[in-house]
């Protein structure tokens, strides 16, 4: 891989630089928290932020997305709109290129998602290192480094980013901006791994995620579930804010007066009330306490049978976005913690 | 009109787009019973009508222009191809617009989705198909596989149970296959107040009484309501039948069909993808099945 390094004053030389790529898309702040959103001037761009209300999903998974459109002389023809422009997200963290990853595989496969994969094509990452803070806990999920999924990755090394160069358009970044990258020395590689080694120190959350399927199945029948039901509002807002959920609904608008509509898909939680029920009114998943479960359940187990690893990535969005508190590490805790019958 | 393929050359980047329904047209609407309505479509591109083939146990996403797309069992088996038949119970809102339309109205069709049975593996071994109610829908497309395959499979009984003579779907075809000596059709209805029925009356688990079943060598293929699963797993658990060897179909509520939206996991598995045909074995280790 081709690793360069540009001196921090000429970030902004080089985000304007970049913008011939496409739309420039940043971490803005908004009422004291950060969204990604267009930059109208890259002084807006906060790039030491600690982590989106919602993660970069909303690029490539619109939260309502026109599929189709139908006309009784037409039939049904796809919306194409949107999916041909060229964006540039400029400071996405680890956790949540690698969250992209793990959408990557979701959309493709034996029916690939060809509204997903074309926004994936021409939506550039210029992905950036990160502090943890007291939510993360991307290390323990694995996640707090990623080698592929993004065109340019950033760590900042003091005076400069040191850049890994992940894609073809990402060395036609780095070569558009002239001489501003430089060649890195050993110096710098050894300034890279005393910052990742303070980083690895500076985690305050840890999870243990071997054996934590086995541990699930055990607890299948926890009374743990049926607390977490009593207290879940149902809400959703920790699937909007996850990066790897990606479940979604699909309806049909009619227009007023005529047989014409529109087929969009918006996103949806496995926790709302109707996730799971068919149309003669029979729910599969009805109590809340079911549904919470099968949430946890397919995040940290379900997905590992089906791809080898969990879809969480620790990005503690969730933590933040719960209005109850209920926080997915001490769950994880909880399930682990030994149960001393005994002494009850 | 524009079919698929013209919309597919016009839009490049969805060229090979797994949501693109295909005009159908609605060729026969024959009611078997109240509020069952047995749909037959076919294809406007006339190539995907010689062309489509499907394993008896998948299903379609139908969509009724105006209303919106639903998961649909075939009903029809794929050595008669040309033309599709579904099977369609009017319970909710899409079913309802799908029952407002007449013959010759257009709907949408993508698929076939699912696994379907496991069709080579179950060559040259006996069938048991027992059905209660709707149940019958899926399990329709692999009888006259088998039938038209005769050849393939050993014995092959049908047991299949409605509430009332006049619930049972398929009823005339069904009823024909009484008499036929290379498979063992029973059928019955748990009541008979007006007394025109002439097979047996009684719950659909008395009908093991009339089958001889080795459960070894066969492969039981089972769907209706969770009551007819309840009953007929615990006859075929009696029997010592491998849980491998019992082929369930499951109904789960699906947006798209092709394992992205999400709705129709079950466990880790999803319905639209490793199922909609599940092994009791599958049942047995993943939870909230059935």
């Amino acid at each position: 891989m081709k690793i360069l390094k540009l001196r921090k004053e000429r970030l902004d030389l080089f985000a304007s630089v970049v913008q011939q790529f496409g739309e420039l898309h940043a971490p803005v702040e908004q009422d004291g928290k950060y969204v990604f959103r267009r930059l109208a001037r890259w002084s807006e761009a906060r790039l030491e932020y600690d982590r989106t209300i919602l993660p970069p999903k909303k690029y490539f998974l619109p939260s309502r997305e026109a599929l189709l459109r139908y006309r009784p002389d037409e039939g049904f023809v796809p919306c194409t709109e949107g999916l041909n422009q060229r964006i540039i997200l400029f400071g996405v963290h680890a956790c949540d290129v690698y969250a992209i990853n793990i959408l990557d595989r979701v959309f493709a496969g034996k029916y690939n998602d060809p509204y997903y994969q074309a926004r994936r094509k021409n939506i550039a990452i210029i992905g950036i290192d990160c502090v943890p803070d007291k939510q993360c806990f991307c290390r323990s999920m694995r996640a707090d480094f990623v080698e592929h999924g993004f065109d340019l990755f950033f760590f900042d090394t003091g005076g400069y980013y040191q850049a890994l160069v992940g894609t073809a358009l990402g060395d036609d970044m780095v070569l558009a901006s002239g001489n501003l990258f430089e060649a890195v020395t050993s110096a710098d590689i050894d300034e890279y791994k005393r910052r990742s080694w303070n980083k690895r120190r500076a985690f305050q959350l840890e999870v243990e995620i071997r054996d934590l399927p086995e541990i699930f199945e055990m607890e299948y029948q926890s009374e743990i579930w049926q607390e977490l039901g009593e207290k879940c509002l149902s809400c959703g807002s920790c699937s909007m804010v996850c990066p790897t959920c990606y479940c979604y609904d699909v309806a049909d608008d009619v227009e007023l007066g005529s047989r014409a509509g529109t087929r969009t898909r918006s996103w949806d939680s496995c926790l709302f009330a109707n996730h799971a029920q068919v149309a003669s009114g029979e729910n599969f998943r009805g109590p809340r306490a079911s549904r919470i479960k099968f949430r946890f359940y397919h995040k940290q187990r379900g997905f590992v049978a089906e791809y080898g690893r969990p879809s969480c990535v620790g990005c503690g969005r969730c933590i933040s976005a719960c209005p109850v508190n209920i926080d997915v590490v001490q769950v994880l805790d909880r399930l682990r913690r030994v149960q001393d019958v005994a002494s009850r | 009109m524009l079919l698929a393929d013209e919309v597919a050359t016009r839009h490049p980047v969805l060229s090979d787009n797994p949501y693109q329904p295909h005009m159908a047209r609605i060729v026969r609407i024959y009611k078997m019973a109240e509020n069952n309505h047995l749909f037959t479509l076919r294809f406007l591109e006339e190539h995907l009508a010689h062309t489509f083939r499907h394993q008896p146990g998948q299903f379609i996403m139908l969509s009724v222009p105006g209303a919106g797309e639903m998961p649909i069992s075939i009903s029809s088996s794929p050595s008669r191809p040309g033309v599709l038949e579904v099977c369609v119970r009017r319970v909710g809102r899409v079913t309802s617009a799908l029952y407002r339309l007449g013959t010759n109205d257009l709907v949408g069709v993508r698929g076939p989705y699912g696994n379907g049975y496991p069709i080579q593996e179950m060559a040259g071994n006996d069938l048991l198909l027992a059905a209660g109610g709707l149940g019958m829908a899926p399990l329709r497309s692999l009888l006259w596989y088998a039938l038209d395959h005769r050849d393939r499979f050993n014995n092959i009984t049908l047991m299949y149970g409605t509430k009332r003579p006049e619930d049972m779907l398929f009823r005339e075809e069904l009823l024909a296959l009484v008499d036929r000596t290379d498979m063992n059709c029973l059928l019955t209805v748990d009541a008979d107040p007006l007394g025109t029925w002439k097979n047996h009356v009684g719950l659909l688990p008395t009908l093991f009484d009339y089958a001889r079943i080795d459960p070894l060598r066969t492969y039981a293929a089972v769907c209706g309501p969770p009551v007819v699963y309840k009953f007929i797993l615990q006859k075929l658990l009696a029997l010592s039948f491998p849980k491998n060897r019992i082929l369930m179909s499951l109904e789960r509520r699906m947006r798209c069909g092709v394992g992205k939206c999400g709705h129709c996991s079950i466990g880790y598995k999803y319905t639209c993808l490793q199922g909609p045909i599940f092994t009791y074995w599958d049942a047995i280790n993943l939870p909230e099945m059935i």
